[in-house]
Formats: C-alpha cells, sequence, structure tokens
C-alpha cells in the first residue's frame, strides 16, 4: 500500500506505471505484480497531475485505500509511508493496528534527527517499532569496488543501540539497486544472487522473525 | 509589500537534498553581500536549524515580530524555524489547521530586518504547508520556486507533480537542480552515477524550465551539514553551479 499520496513511488518500482485501477463489485482491485497486490494513488489519478491536497483529503484518500481496496487474503501489508510525521503516519497510526514500524534512515545526522522524531512519534501513539533499516549505508564503486561512507558512518546503526530499537539491517548504495528499481525490475526480483538482494532478504527474515514471536 | 525577493525551494520526493540546497543558495547569497533570511517551513522534519548548529536556540519576541536566530555574528544569515519554538527531537504530530496557523505567522510576523533575499525551505511534496505559503507570500515580492530532484525515474516522476503544483498556483519555476548527481570514488576516480544521470536535466528541457546545473554528491559537503562550521565550510567546488545561479539572479 502507497500512502504516500503526494509522491506515489509505488507504481513506477512495481512496473505498473500508467496503469490504472478499476472497481469491481463496489471495491477498488489491487494492481498485481511479482505476486504482490498493490495500491497507490498512483493508479488512481494522472501521472502528472499535483496532489494539491491539505489533510483532510489526505486522510481520506488514505482511508479509502485502507477500506475500499479488495485485499482478500493477505499475510503481510506492507505500508510505503511518506517522509515525516504528517496526516498520513498519524492517519495510519491512529486507525489501523499496526504490527510493528520499519524506519529507514540513511546514516547522516541530518537525516537521523528526523528518525528520532519519528519513533517518539509512533511511541506515543502507542506503535510498536519493528526496527531500524540503514540505507544507502556505503557507496561500492562499481569500478574497483572500493567501500565510501558517504552518508557517514553507521549513524542509523549507532541510533538504533542507542534508543534499544533492533536493528534489521545496512543496505548499500550501488547503482545496479537504482537502476533496478527505475525500469521496475526489483532487484530481489531481476538480481536473485546479487549480494543486494541478500541484503533485503536478510531483513525480510528479521521482519519474519519478529512478526512470528509476537 | 516588503522589500525583499522570497523564493521557494520545492521538491516532490523527500531526501532529495532540498534543505542542503537551500541552505546553498542562502549562503551564496550571503557571501556575494547579500542580507538573507533563510525560513524553514518543513514542521515535521525542519532540517535548516541542525545544518546551521542552531538548534539550542529559542525565539524571541520583539516589536516587529518574531526575531531570527543569526547564524554569523554579522547578522547577515538569519533563520526561523520550528525548531527553535519546540523541544529537540519533539515530534510535530499537528493536523492542518495548526500548520497553517503557525505558517501564517513565519511569513507575517517574523522581524527580518533589511533582508534582501528570502530563502524558505519547504517539506516534500504538495500538501498544506506548501499551499498555504504561496498563499500567504502573494502579497509579498514572491518570485518563484526552485525544484530540487535526483536524476532517478521516482524523483523525476515526483518533480513533475511539483512543477504541475507551480503552474497551477500560478508560481514561477525558477529552475531545476539535479542533486546526487555523480560520485567520484576516492580510491580509483571513477565517477558512478549511482542514482542516475541527466533526468533533471531531461526533464527540464522537456517541460520548458530553466536547468540550474547538477550538484555531485560530496561527502565533504555531506560533512559540512553534519559538522558544526556551515559557513566555513560550504564553499566546495560541487557548488559552483549554484554559485553561478545566484550570480545571475541577484543582478536581477
Amino acid at each position: 500500500m502507497d500512502a504516500d499520496v503526494h509522491g506515489p513511488s509505488i507504481p513506477t518500482v512495481m512496473n505498473l506505471k500508467g496503469k490504472k485501477a478499476i472497481v469491481e463489485n463496489q471495491k477498488i482491485q489491487p494492481l498485481m505484480n511479482f505476486g504482490i497486490k498493490c495500491m497507490s494513488t498512483g493508479f488512481l489519478v494522472d501521472e502528472d497531475k499535483a496532489m494539491i491536497w491539505r489533510g483532510p483529503m489526505v486522510i481520506g484518500a488514505i482511508r479509502q485505500i485502507l477500506t475500499s481496496v479488495e485485499w482478500g487474503e493477505l499475510d503481510y501489508l506492507i505500508i510505503d509511508l511518506p517522509p515525516g510525521t504528517g496526516d498520513a503516519s498519524l492517519t495510519l497510526a491512529q486507525e489501523v493496528e499496526i504490527d510493528g514500524v520499519v524506519i529507514v534512515s540513511t546514516p547522516q545526522d541530518l537525516a537521523l534527527a528526523d528518525v528520532s522524531r519519528g519513533v517518539q512519534m509512533f511511541n506515543t501513539v502507542n506503535v510498536p517499532i519493528l526496527g531500524v533499516v540503514e540505507n544507502m549505508s556505503y557507496h561500492i564503486c562499481e569500478n574497483c569496488g572500493n567501500h565510501s561512507h558517504i552518508f557517514g558512518d553507521s549513524g542509523a546503526e549507532n541510533m538504533a543501540k542507542n534508543m534499544n530499537l533492533q536493528f534489521l539491517g545496512k543496505i548499500p548504495l550501488h547503482q545496479n539497486i537504482r537502476e533496478t528499481t527505475d525500469k521496475g525490475q526489483p532487484i530481489v526480483v531481476s538480481q536473485p544472487k546479487s549480494q543486494f538482494t541478500q541484503a533485503y532478504n536478510s531483513i525480510a527474515m528479521n521482519i519474519i522473525k519478529y512478526c512470528t514471536n509476537k | 509589500m516588503v522589500n525583499y525577493q522570497t523564493i521557494l525551494v520545492l521538491s516532490g520526493k523527500g531526501g532529495v537534498g532540498k534543505s542542503t540546497v537551500s541552505s546553498l543558495l542562502a549562503l551564496s547569497l550571503v557571501k556575494m553581500g547579500k542580507k538573507v533570511g533563510l525560513l524553514d517551513v518543513d514542521l515535521c522534519g525542519p532540517s535548516i536549524a541542525r545544518i546551521f548548529g542552531l538548534e539550542q536556540h529559542s525565539v524571541m519576541n520583539g516589536p516587529n515580530g518574531w526575531i531570527p536566530v543569526y547564524a554569523d555574528d554579522e547578522q547577515r544569515l538569519g533563520v526561523m524555524s520550528l525548531a527553535f519554538l519546540t523541544k529537540r527531537d519533539d515530534p510535530v504530530v499537528w493536523r492542518g489547521p495548526k500548520k497553517t496557523s503557525i505558517i501564517n505567522q513565519f511569513v507575517h510576523n517574523i522581524a527580518w530586518g533589511d533582508i534582501d533575499f528570502l530563502i524558505v525551505d519547504t517539506p516534500p511534496g504538495t500538501s498544506d504547508e506548501h499551499i498555504t505559503a504561496v498563499e500567504a507570500f502573494k502579497d509579498f515580492n514572491l518570485d518563484g520556486a526552485i525544484l530540487v530532484t535526483t536524476p532517478q525515474n521516482v524523483s523525476i516522476d515526483d518533480v513533475q507533480k511539483e512543477a504541475s503544483f507551480c503552474r497551477a498556483l500560478d508560481l514561477e519555476i525558477l529552475g531545476v537542480i539535479e542533486n546526487m548527481s555523480g560520485y567520484v570514488c576516492p580510491t580509483c576516480s571513477d565517477c558512478s552515477f549511482v542514482f542516475g544521470r541527466g533526468g533533471g536535466e531531461r526533464m527540464a528541457s522537456e517541460s520548458n524550465i530553466p536547468y540550474i546545473g547538477h550538484l555531485p554528491i560530496d561527502p565533504k559537503l555531506t560533512a559540512s551539514m553534519d559538522g558544526t562550521n556551515i559557513m566555513k565550510d560550504f564553499e566546495t567546488d560541487s557548488i559552483k553551479p549554484i554559485l553561478s545561479f545566484i550570480q545571475r539572479y541577484s543582478k536581477q
């Protein structure tokens, strides 16, 4: 579920760009790819159109996606949130029974300040934090393999430790991830043997472990 | 009416470096001898105070409104942010009306003094903060907006929406900056276009928007954003496109 109403990226990432959702039996039908049912405002409005929406409309859209989509039987619903502690996050936190929040951050201090706010917000509304992922952890040079900590070193991992949160894993910064994402060929599908796929798989396993043990 | 010119810095996507670009625009203007205000209307993630090492400061009220926090002793760069009104790391979980109210105060009630330019950093997207800011600034010299994107498709998609927002609200787009455009490996000097390349330039050309230029990923710049002395440390080679744009813009 793409809860980023202003910047819906799920259609591009899941290779469903340009597709529109249809309504059947008064329910919005999710679009399917790679075995995953997807819903986004990107499927409901024209691509180039800006969602110049104040809070109440954002809340309305989120509610509609939650309640009017024919999700069917699911084991997991992954909700992609916009950055910040705005209406989308608040509405979901207050209206959905969330099993856990995965916080994604780059290592740099500037990003971590926002992580801290997010964690506090979810704590305030009693939504459990599943753990922290450090994205763009270090750059791997395609040419020589050198690792550079261009956004800082282990900032998110250290913050997770300091805040007593589970650290789910690091994803490095590599062209392959961006290229495959932009093409709508997620790397875990298009390059299953890649080390980056291993990184995502490891995080997914940690999430399953957490949810199973709850 | 006010005597200063105002630029909004917008992006469709989060994490593309909007606050960095806003800070660099402000610093470049100061370097050219201008007096600048830097207003952060990203209420949920107010990064500007952090970038300038001003988080511990709070705001005082004067006869002409809230007094900005100055980033330098000479008072060439005044900063205003919700960070000065809240405790550090406290989340801001406000709904629309409260956000609208504070932004209106930020627009109307700050004693900027005799600044030449006001740079406004915004949150990503096109929501309450943006609508309120544009509407509130209508009575002021709102020159237009600068759009920040990274080169990759998911960012370009969102910045196109931002451009569409500007058109819908009759806000002139002063230009597009493509950020995080390339990284030079310190070991082998190979330039990696890890977020792609040219997406911002292409989008600007296709949408008939001026292209300001691209900024590479520069660890020195990242470090200066995380450090404590950005007013001295910001002048790396990588920010040339911003300096050129500011040179042209400030002469108008």
